[in-house]
């Protein structure tokens, strides 16, 4: 077997054990699933109407507008949970059983990230059909829901890096559980929710070069228009930018991490 | 050839707390070492450097032939490792936990199954092998920890405290795993604060205390440093000044206490019968007689001036 196949075989093993493990733990899959289930039914039917207001972009119901939403929130609590799981790997000594085995040190990371791919996209799937189940119509058809499913799961290991970063730097779940709420407002701080065009300032100009806000219009895109090519650009590019960014921050806490030994 | 072989090794903490000063070690291949000392003394910090985990400010360490800083990679291939606590995911079965290591230790998928499904059986785990760790026992989970170790039949085992919290029957089955690993080849480095576990199992023992091995030997050679064997020999009627006379020329008479008579016998147990004979020729009647032999805490006390089981946890241990 090559190096690399061998690599992935263990970036796999250790992936479904993520996964396995987000199943087993409902704490870790409430905020993946419920949470953004529940603010997408409390939103749809309590601010259905604002799709009435002059500023609202054209959609075809509310509900077109709000899934993109869900699903990012849906990728970032993902890298937030695989943050939070990693750090208890930490605490309960389960990361120095991998590092005491012949494997690359960042597979760790890798394996984690490759668990929260995986639900990325199973929460993609899970709002798509959800969407599909209430109304929404997705304009793009096929290929418009295989590049929001695409999307969604990029982002997800991008977010999740930044947990991986916080998680190797801090070694404690309560410190990474404690990012929790800031999901929120990046969250709110974006294009997410509402439209920029019914935003106040400062909040409004935060939102329009919030990265956060082009994956969600990435994802949106193929919902309620016909897909433009700018749109998925953006969204590809923050994806990588934020990705970038925080594989190397998990680099470094790995680094540091193994330097320190604690 | 050492499976172990460690010159000078430090290792310095962050705000300078120096949990490791300088330790030397040599581990033959098919012994089994014990580190023994208190919480605190060195002995997690010196297993985390020998197995890779914490790279050392200071010294050299070969483990199965290979330096534990720049052929860590190797070194990793060569050992198995069961931390202290058992580091296992209580979400996992024992059975997925073992699929694991084989997995990270590159064994073909056939290959890991069979060898879990062996280990499985061999610790006694097999039918609970589906259930998930969390509802092991603490016996049950340093066995599953002991049998992951072995997935890859490693050269070199080192077990961090590997009984610490075990009932006394669970701790005596995790020893006669130790003995059988040993039996098969394996060289086994245990660090333990249990006397009775370095004292049963050990070939050699190191005694670290402040960052520093303060002794070593076998169990026996260490007790011979502090003492030999002596009988405490309690007579009906209170005719300890005649017993004294009597056993006197059998050994080496040690001043008397709480009305018992003491003598030390260099032979130990070899020359119990002869002193028995003695005292009943004399028509003197015995209560009762105990062979005293010195313990490792004996040897601990003497080497550091403090009792091992009464030792407090020390902050340098923790940061490790």
């Amino acid at each position: 077997m090559s190096r690399l196949a061998a690599n992935l075989r263990i970036i796999g093993a250790l992936g479904r054990r993520s996964i396995r493990q987000t199943f087993r733990r409902p704490q870790l899959m409430a905020p993946i699933i419920i949470f953004p289930t529940l603010l997408l039914a409390v939103q749809t039917g309590g601010a259905g109407s604002a799709v009435n207001l002059p500023a609202f972009p054209e959609v075809n119901g509310f509900l077109d507008f709000m899934l993109a939403g869900a699903m990012i929130q849906s990728a970032l609590l993902a890298g937030n949970s695989g943050g939070i799981a990693l750090a208890v790997d930490i605490e309960m000594g389960f990361t120095d059983r991998l590092l005491a085995a012949p494997i690359s040190r960042f597979a760790i990371v890798l394996g984690r990230l490759a668990g929260t791919a995986a639900l990325g996209a199973f929460s993609a799937v899970y709002y798509v059909v959800l969407g599909l189940i209430f109304g929404a119509r997705i304009e793009e058809g096929v290929i418009g829901v295989l590049l929001m499913i695409a999307f969604v799961t990029l982002a997800a290991i991008a977010f999740g890096g930044i947990g991986a970063a916080i998680a190797l730097r801090s070694g404690s779940a309560s410190v990474v559980q404690g990012l929790f709420p800031l999901v929120f407002v990046i969250l709110f701080l974006s294009s997410a929710f509402f439209p920029y065009e019914l935003m106040l300032e400062p909040a409004a100009t935060v939102a329009e070069f919030n990265p956060v806000s082009f994956i969600v219009e990435g994802v949106r895109d193929p919902v309620i228009s016909t897909l433009t090519g700018e749109d998925a650009w953006k969204a590809f590019a923050s994806i990588a930018a934020i990705g970038g960014i925080s594989l190397g921050l998990s680099s470094l806490a790995l680094r540091h991490r193994l330097r320190v030994g604690s | 050839m050492s499976a172990i072989e460690v010159r000078g090794i430090e290792r310095e903490f962050e705000g300078g707390v120096k949990a490791v000063r300088g330790v030397d070690l040599d581990v033959a291949a098919g012994e089994i070492y014990a580190f023994l000392g208190p919480n605190g003394a060195g002995k997690t910090t010196t297993v985390r450097m020998l197995t890779t985990l914490l790279r050392p400010t200071g010294g050299t360490a070969r483990v199965a032939g290979h330096d534990v800083v720049a052929e860590a990679g190797t070194v990793r291939e060569s050992i198995g490792v069961a931390l202290q606590e058992a580091a296992l995911d209580p979400l996992m079965t024992g059975r997925e936990l073992i699929r694991l290591q084989a997995t990270l230790h590159r064994l073909p998928r056939a290959e890991g199954e069979r060898k879990a499904e062996a280990l499985l059986d061999r610790v006694g785990l097999q039918d609970a092998a589906d259930r998930r760790v969390g509802t092991y026992s603490g016996g049950m989970r340093r066995r599953l920890d002991l049998a992951s170790a072995l997935v890859h039949e490693p050269r070199v085992l080192f077990l961090d405290e590997p009984t610490t919290g075990l009932d006394p029957v669970s701790r005596k089955g995790i020893w006669e795993e130790v003995r059988k690993l040993n039996a098969d080849g394996a060289t086994v480095f245990l660090t333990t604060q249990y006397l009775e576990e370095a004292d049963q199992l050990a070939d050699r023992v190191g005694i670290i205390a402040g960052g520093l091995i303060v002794a070593e030997g076998t169990p026996r050679e260490l007790k011979a440093q502090v003492g030999k064997p002596h009988l405490e020999i309690a007579i009906c009627d209170g005719e300890v000044e005649r017993a004294r006379e009597v056993v006197a020329t059998l050994g080496r008479p040690l001043p008397a206490k709480d009305g018992l008579v003491l003598l030390e016998l260099e032979g130990g147990a070899g020359q119990v019968a002869p002193v028995v004979r003695a005292l009943d020729e004399a028509g003197l009647a015995v209560e009762s007689l105990d062979l005293v032999e010195p313990t490792l805490d004996d040897v601990f006390v003497a080497k550091t001036g403090r009792h091992l089981e009464t030792e407090d946890e020390a902050p340098a241990e923790e940061a490790a």
